[in-house]
């Protein structure tokens, strides 16, 4: 049986087991995968992350913004998963915003990472 | 909540005496015919922005808009000599469209020397002049001079590259903006070009649209989950501090919390870690404060959102902005632009600011969005005429009043033109 390579710097080892899911570069993969997941799988995901939450944030927050070491990258992409899933669990309660009916908003451009 | 005091008329709306109180129709957003009328009489005589200058950075930086409300494709270009152009996208041989990739209705934008058609190949310069014919003298004395891109009007302020249909515009764009909008002439919007972008297609027309956009009227009721459950207020009001018209152009102000002095159970938990949400980043690198941007002394000043007619919206927070715009495709239906634009991230802190407030601006757009399609199916409803043509706006929903209104001005004036003189 082979081992993944880890994905995320060491002192975040205990969150590999998010990272194949939630280290999601672009805001449309991270908005389909919050539509697409289970709300219970939602909050393994926010309940887990939520204490090292902010140390996480500084922790990235130590590197220049366009030189991330790769393993800080995919750190910066759960913690972009994190706010996502944060407002449906913190404001909606459900993966979808209320009253959004069949609205669609696609964002289109962002700066990276 | 405070009280901000009122003109002394007693109202704002009645401070615009012609604005009346009375309750509104909003045919002007249902009819077909109307939005016929519209498209001439405001999207082709009113000056529209299309892009900002940091999109056209060098000499033959160009975009494509397609404008299905004046039904037109646009290429805007930068020149040799800097100056930003705007030329139909037409080759003036056979009328192929000039510029586009991979499929002809969507917008493109890149950088390059020359524009040649993929039909002939006949090929324009970066001013629109015609430079190349394939086998010129199988022509019929064609004069390569008489046949130049179409131009359309363009001009830029404060980096906004506005374009205008008309055959000759009755003002130009400072006039047009007027003293209200150009008092934000040194408002250092270049600064701030950290961009998330955003594009829907929505089911409401969009004058609807930006009526959600125009007053706070409905934030408590519709957007109740801005504030957490646990101390939301059942019957939460909110009151704008000022209001102001121009022209056609409208501005509203609202105060402003200092987000890090709420008691904590104010925030949600995403927003104290972060430090950022609904109001944007806490904190934001300091920025010029221009004279018109609290044109009514609003203490402490959270934003003002100027409406530029017809379909621009500029919403500034401290050391930051949102821009919207609403592009109509049919009396019911329009697609919306939006962007929040942040002095550029210089930590990945900052970055993640950015992020936070882009993914709520989606959140609570997506219930305007969501909700106005209801709107414009009942305002709709009805065979020949509406069910019901008379709605009450009240004071905090003046800008609505005064949108409409000034949609069927700029129609009436239009038709009045048309019309035969009497004897």
């Amino acid at each position: 049986m082979t081992v993944a390579e880890p994905k995320l710097p060491g002192a975040f080892a205990e969150f590999e087991r998010f990272a194949e899911k939630w280290c999601l570069a672009t805001e449309p993969d991270r908005w389909q995968m919050r539509l697409s997941t289970p709300m219970g799988e939602i909050h393994e995901f926010y309940d887990a992350f939520t204490p090292r939450f902010e140390e996480a944030i500084d922790y990235c927050d130590k590197f220049p913004l366009d030189e991330l070491p790769e393993d800080v990258l995919n750190l910066l992409h759960l913690i972009y998963s994190m706010i996502m899933v944060s407002m449906a669990v913190e404001v909606f309660g459900t993966q979808k915003p209320a009253d959004s009916a069949d609205a669609v908003i696609d964002r289109v451009g962002a700066p990276v990472p | 909540m405070a009280k901000w005091p009122k003109p002394v008329e007693g109202s704002w709306t009645q401070h615009y005496p012609d604005l009346g109180t009375g309750p509104v129709s909003f045919r002007d957003s249902t009819s077909p015919e109307f939005y016929e009328l519209e498209r001439e009489a405001i999207f082709k005589r009113a000056w529209l922005n299309v892009a900002r200058v940091e999109e056209l950075p060098r000499a033959g930086s160009y975009l494509t808009k397609e404008i299905e409300v004046a039904k037109t494709s646009v290429i805007v270009v930068k020149g040799r000599d800097e100056q930003i152009r705007a030329f139909h996208n037409i080759c003036r041989h056979r009328g192929n469209k000039l510029v586009w990739n991979d499929y002809p209705n969507e917008e493109v934008k890149g950088t390059c020397r020359q524009f040649t058609c993929k039909y002939h190949g006949w090929r324009y310069n970066l001013t629109g002049d015609l430079t190349f014919v394939q086998q010129p003298g199988e022509f019929f004395g064609l004069d390569e001079k008489d046949y130049g891109l179409a131009p359309v009007h363009c001009d830029v302020w404060n980096g906004f590259v506005f374009i205008n249909f008309d055959r000759e515009p009755r003002q130009t764009l400072r006039e047009f903006l007027g003293p209200m909008i150009t008092a934000l002439d040194d408002y250092p919007f270049e600064s701030m070009t950290e961009r998330y972008d955003f594009v829907a297609h929505n089911n409401s027309n969009w004058k609807i649209f930006a009526d959600a956009f125009q007053e706070y009227y409905h934030v408590p009721s519709l957007h109740s989950q801005q504030v957490p459950s646990a101390v939301r207020q059942p019957n939460a009001t909110f009151e704008c501090g000022h209001f102001q018209i121009d022209g056609p152009h409208r501005l509203v102000s609202t105060a402003g919390t200092r987000r890090w002095l709420l008691a904590p159970e104010y925030m949600y938990p995403v927003e104290r870690v972060t430090r950022s949400g609904l109001v944007g980043p806490w904190r934001t690198p300091e920025t010029h404060q221009s004279a018109g941007l609290n044109p009514g002394g609003i203490e402490p000043w959270g934003i003002t959102n100027f409406q530029i007619f017809p379909n621009l919206e500029i919403l500034i927070y401290h050391g930051w902005y949102l821009l919207y715009r609403y592009w109509p495709t049919s009396h019911s239906t329009h697609k919306f632009e939006a962007y929040n634009a942040f002095h550029p991230a210089r930590t990945v802190r900052e970055r993640i600011e950015h992020e936070v407030a882009s993914v709520v601006l989606k959140e609570f757009a997506l219930q305007d969005a969501g909700m106005l399609g209801g709107t414009q199916a009942a305002l709709e409803y009805g065979l020949d005429e509406p069910i019901v043509d008379d709605y009450p706006l009240n004071d905090q929903e003046i800008l609505v009043r005064h949108l409409h209104k000034t949609a069927v001005d700029w129609v009436e004036e239009y038709q009045n033109e048309r019309r035969p003189v009497g004897v």
